[in-house]
C-alpha cells in the first residue's frame, strides 16, 4: 500500500544541494579486498567485542572474530578469508587509537562466506531472534552505529507500537538507501518480517523521501501479500533522516525531550540495517560488508560500493581514482559526516559513505569563510528541528556557560545535524562549538 | 598509486553552507533602499541628495577611523555601516545644513553601534540613535520643512545647505507643514494618495509609502527580512486608530493616514527590523511590533511632538533583549508536544 496523500512533514529543517543524481542510478558494485583489513573492535556504541582469534590464527571470512561483551556490545566478523597478523592499536576517525584486528586476506581469497547457525523467523523466539541480531554484529547503519538488538527490547513498560523502517537518507550525496531499496527490496521485507516478530509491533511503514519514487514504487510493488507494510513518501527536507524527525512526519508524535523513540510507542530502523538483517539471519551470517556511496566532486569512479568492513579510506579512494587536489574527505555526507585526518582509518559498521571535496569547492566550505558577530537574523532558528535557539546557545558558548545551555537551553537535545551552521550567513561554526559544549557538560556531570 | 594529497583540510561538520552571508543580506537591505534614495533626490532636488551622501559618508568614515584608532580590521566591508548611513540620511530634513548631518552621522555611529561593541551588538538601532541625537540638538533645524518638487530644486541649493559650522543657518523664506504636525496643530488631514506617492513633505526618504513597501516585500521575499514586525506594528496602529476613529472621526485622523504618513512605513520597515535590535523569536517579533505600535500612537496622539516613531522604536529597542528572555521557541519534545 502506498501512501502518497502524506504532506505532513517535521517543522523547520534546511534544502542543502541533494547531489544525488550522480550515483543514484549506479547499481550497488563488490569492492575488491585491500592488501591489509583493519577491523576495529568497537565499531558501535556501547562495549568493544572481545577478539576471540590470536595473532598468526587463519580465519575463513564470516567467521566470529570477536563476541559480543555485555548487552550493549556487538559481535565482529571476518571480512575475509585471511591471517590474523596482530591485534593492535589503530587509528580511528575521532583522531584516537583503538584496538582492532589486522587482517590479512589471502591472495585471491574468494568471496565465499562462512554460514552460521540459521534463524528461521517462523520459529524463532522474540529473544532468539534479538541474541540472532546480536550476534551477527547488526548496528544501525544509518551512521549512529547503535546496536540495533538494544533498541528491538522495549523498556520496562512501554510497547512498540509501530515499526519505522528509515529509508529517507536526507544526506546530500548518499545513495546507499536507496541503491539497497531498488535492488534488495527482497531482503527488507524478510527483516521486518524478524523486527515485527522481535518486537511485536503490529504494523510497519516504510519511510521515503519524495527524492526516491522509484525506490517507493518497487517497494510498494514487491510487498508480499498479508505483510502489514504501508509505504509512505515524506517531503525532502533535511534533518528528516533523524529519528525524531522521521517519527514526527510520519505519525505527528514528539519523542520527549531526552527519551526515546519507544516514548511515543515507536522504533525506528534503518533500511539498510533492515535488509542486513533479512539477508544474514536466515543464513546465520554475521556482518562482514557494507553499502557505501563513495561521491563527492574529487572522485572519478563515484558509486555505491559494497566493501568490506576494515577497508581503508585511502584504498578506497585510490581504487575510485581520487582527484589530485582533493582537499578534504569525510565519512558520510557533507552535514554530519566527520573529517578525515588519517586516510588509512577504516571503514566501519557506522561509515555510510565517503564524499571527497576538491579544492574547487573550498570556496563554499565551510572555514574558509569570514566569521562575522552574530546578528540575530534568526535563520538558525528557524533551521533547528527540536526549536533549540542556536544563536543564544553559541553567544552562551562563547561564554563558557556550559551549564546553563545544558540546564536551561537543552543543549544535550541537539544531535549536531548541522542545519544552524548551514544556514548561519555569520559562518559561526555553532555545531563546533555545541560539540565542545556536549564534551564539557558530559565531563562536568562525570567529576560532580 | 599514492598520489592522493598529503594534507587534508579538517574542520568540524557541515562542510557547506547555504552561501548566504552577513555581506549578502546588508548588501540587499541598501539595493532596497535605493529608490527610497532616488525618490527623495527626485522630490527634494540636490539637497537632500548631498545629505544622503554625506550622512552615508560620515558613517563609513566613522566606523573605518574607530576601527583603524582601536587597532582592529576595519569592518565596512560586511556594509552595515553603509546601510546605517543611508537610514539616518533618509529621517533627516532635505534641507539640513550639511556640517549638521555629519556631526549627527558621526554620532550615530560612535555612540550608536561602536561603543557597544560594533555589528552584532549594537543594543539600539544606530541610525535612529543618530536621529534622536539630533533631534535634541538641533530641535529648530530638525523641524525645518523644505517644499517638495520646488521648481529650482536642481539648480539652487538652499542657504542652509552649506551654512558654516556652528553658525545660525539662513533659511530660505518657504516652508511647508509635515502631514503630520499639519494634522496635530491645525487639524488638516492629508490625502492618502499624496502620502502614498510622496507628494507631501517631510524627512528626505519617508515621503513615498510605495517605494518604502516595495523595498521592504523585496527583502521579504528574499528572507531577509521578518514580515511579522512590520505587520505586526501596522495592524496594531490601524486597529487602534480605527477604533479612535470610531469614536471621534472629527479629531482623530483614519487608519490610512495613520498608516502612510511620518516616518512609519520607512521606520517599521526598515528601522524595527534591525536584526541585531529586534527580537529573534516570531512570537518576540509580534509583540515588539505591537509595542511599537501602541507607542507610536501614544506619541502622536497625546505627545508633544506630531511624529513619534523614533521614540517608540528605540524604546522598543531596549525592550527587545528583554522580550528575549522571556519569549523563546518551545523546545521539541517538551511541554504541550511531548509524547
Amino acid at each position: 500500500m502506498l501512501d502518497m496523500a502524506q504532506k505532513d512533514s517535521f517543522r523547520n529543517g534546511v534544502h542543502p544541494p541533494e547531489n544525488k543524481d550522480e550515483t543514484s542510478a549506479l547499481a550497488i558494485r563488490r569492492f575488491p579486498f585491500a592488501p591489509v583489513l583493519i577491523v576495529p573492535l568497537s565499531q558501535h556504541l556501547g562495549k568493544p567485542a572481545i577478539p576471540v582469534v590470536r595473532e598468526g590464527q587463519e580465519v575463513t571470512r564470516g567467521q566470529t572474530i570477536a563476541k559480543a561483551d555485555g548487552f550493549m556490545s556487538v559481535a565482529m566478523h571476518a571480512p575475509a578469508s585471511g591471517l590474523v597478523k596482530r591485534i593492535a592499536l589503530a587509528p580511528t576517525i575521532s583522531g584516537t587509537m583503538a584496538p582492532s584486528v589486522y587482517l590479512r586476506p589471502h591472495p585471491a581469497a574468494s568471496q565465499e562466506v562462512d554460514d552460521g547457525e540459521p534463524c528461521d523467523v517462523a520459529k524463532a523466539s522474540p529473544d532468539q531472534i534479538i541474541t540472532a541480531i546480536q550476534q551477527a554484529g547488526i548496528v544501525g547503519l544509518g551512521g549512529a552505529a547503535f546496536p540495533t538488538h538494544v533498541k528491538l527490547k522495549a523498556p520496562e513498560g512501554k510497547h512498540l507500537d509501530i515499526l519505522i523502517i528509515n529509508g529517507v537518507e536526507c544526506e546530500p550525496y548518499l545513495t546507499t538507501d536507496h541503491r539497497v531499496m531498488l535492488e534488495q527490496s527482497a531482503d527488507i521485507f524478510m527483516g521486518i518480517r524478524y523486527l515485527l516478530r522481535a518486537t511485536g509491533s503490529r504494523e510497519a511503514i516504510i519511510a521515503v523521501e519524495s527524492n526516491k519514487p522509484d525506490a517507493a514504487k518497487k517497494l510498494t510493488e514487491s510487498c508480499p501479500q498479508g505483510l502489514p507494510v504501508t509505504v509512505r513518501v515524506c517531503p525532502v527536507k533535511y534533518p528528516q533522516g533523524a529519528e525524531k524527525m522521521v517519527i514526527k512526519s510520519l505519525l505527528d508524535r514528539e519523542v520527549p525531550s531526552g527519551g526515546l523513540p519507544a516514548d511515543v510507542s515507536t522504533i525506528c530502523v534503518n533500511v539498510a540495517t533492515t535488509a542486513e538483517i533479512g539477508r544474514l539471519l536466515p543464513l546465520g551470517r554475521g556482518i562482514q560488508e557494507r553499502v557505501i556511496t563513495i561521491g563527492g566532486p574529487g572522485v572519478g569512479r563515484k558509486g555505491n560500493y559494497r566493501i568490506p568492513i576494515g577497508t581503508t579510506v585511502r584504498f578506497a579512494l585510490e581504487k575510485t581514482d581520487a582527484a589530485k587536489n582533493v582537499s578534504r574527505v569525510f565519512l558520510g555526507g557533507p552535514m554530519m559526516g566527520p573529517a578525515v585526518s588519517n586516510l588509512d582509518i577504516p571503514i566501519t559498521k557506522g561509515t555510510s559513505g565517503i564524499t571527497v571535496f576538491t579544492t574547487a569547492e573550498s570556496g563554499t566550505a565551510t572555514g574558509h569563510q569570514q566569521i562575522y558577530p552574530c546578528i540575530h537574523c534568526a535563520r538558525c532558528i528557524e533551521s533547528c528541528a527540536l526549536y533549540l535557539n542556536p544563536s543564544h546557545l553559541g553567544l552562551l558558548a562563547k561564554n563558557e556557560e556550559y551549564t546553563q545551555m545544558a540546564d536551561e537551553f537543552h543543549l544535550m537535545d541537539c544531535f549536531e545535524c548541522g542545519a544552524c551552521s548551514y544556514v548561519c550567513p555569520s559562518h559561526i561554526p555553532l555545531v563546533q562549538y555545541f560539540r565542545v559544549a556536549k564534551n564539557m557538560v558530559r565531563k562536568l556531570s562525570a567529576t560532580a | 598509486m599514492s598520489e592522493l594529497k598529503k594534507f587534508l583540510e579538517i574542520g568540524s561538520s557541515p562542510h557547506i553552507t547555504s552561501g548566504d552571508s552577513v555581506e549578502v543580506i546588508m548588501r540587499n537591505v541598501v539595493l532596497a533602499l535605493l529608490p527610497v534614495c532616488l525618490f527623495s533626490v527626485y522630490s527634494f532636488g540636490t539637497a537632500a541628495a548631498l545629505v544622503l551622501v554625506t550622512a552615508t559618508l560620515s558613517c563609513i568614515g566613522t566606523e573605518h577611523f574607530l576601527c583603524k584608532m582601536t587597532g582592529k580590521a576595519s569592518t565596512i566591508g560586511d556594509w552595515s555601516v553603509a546601510i546605517t548611513g543611508l537610514l539616518y540620511g533618509l529621517t533627516l530634513p532635505p534641507d539640513l545644513p550639511l556640517w549638521m548631518v555629519a556631526v549627527g552621522g558621526i554620532f550615530a555611529v560612535a555612540v550608536g553601534k561602536f561603543v557597544f561593541g560594533g555589528l552584532g551588538s549594537n543594543a539600539f538601532n544606530p541610525a535612529l540613535v543618530g536621529r534622536a541625537f539630533m533631534q535634541a540638538a538641533f530641535p529648530q533645524a530638525m523641524t525645518h520643512w523644505a517644499v517638495p518638487f520646488g521648481d529650482t530644486r536642481f539648480v539652487d541649493l538652499p542657504a542652509s545647505t552649506l551654512a558654516w559650522p556652528f553658525a545660525q543657518p539662513a533659511y530660505d523664506a518657504v516652508t511647508a507643514a509635515t502631514p503630520l504636525a499639519a494634522m496635530k496643530f491645525d487639524g488638516i488631514q492629508a490625502a492618502n494618495r499624496e502620502l502614498l506617492f510622496g507628494l507631501s513633505t517631510g524627512s528626505v526618504g519617508e515621503t513615498c509609502a510605495v517605494l518604502i513597501l516595495l523595498g521592504g516585500i523585496y527583502l521579504i521575499a528574499r528572507r531577509m527580512m521578518n514580515w511579522r514586525i512590520p505587520m505586526s506594528i501596522f495592524t496594531t496602529v490601524a486597529v487602534i486608530s480605527w477604533a479612535f476613529m470610531l469614536y471621534d472621526p472629527v479629531s482623530y485622523p483614519t487608519p490610512a493616514f495613520m498608516l502612510f504618513s511620518g516616518g512609519l512605513m520607512l521606520g517599521a520597515l526598515f528601522m524595527a527590523t534591525d536584526m541585531v535590535a529586534s527580537p529573534i523569536t516570531n512570537a518576540g517579533c509580534w509583540l515588539y511590533g505591537f509595542l511599537i505600535g501602541v507607542l507610536v500612537v501614544v506619541i502622536r496622539y497625546w505627545g508633544g511632538m506630531p511624529e513619534g516613531v523614533m521614540y517608540a522604536i528605540l524604546l522598543a529597542n531596549a525592550v527587545s533583549p528583554h522580550i528575549d528572555r522571556f519569549i523563546q521557541p518551545r523546545v521539541f519534545g517538551t511541554g504541550k508536544g511531548a509524547g
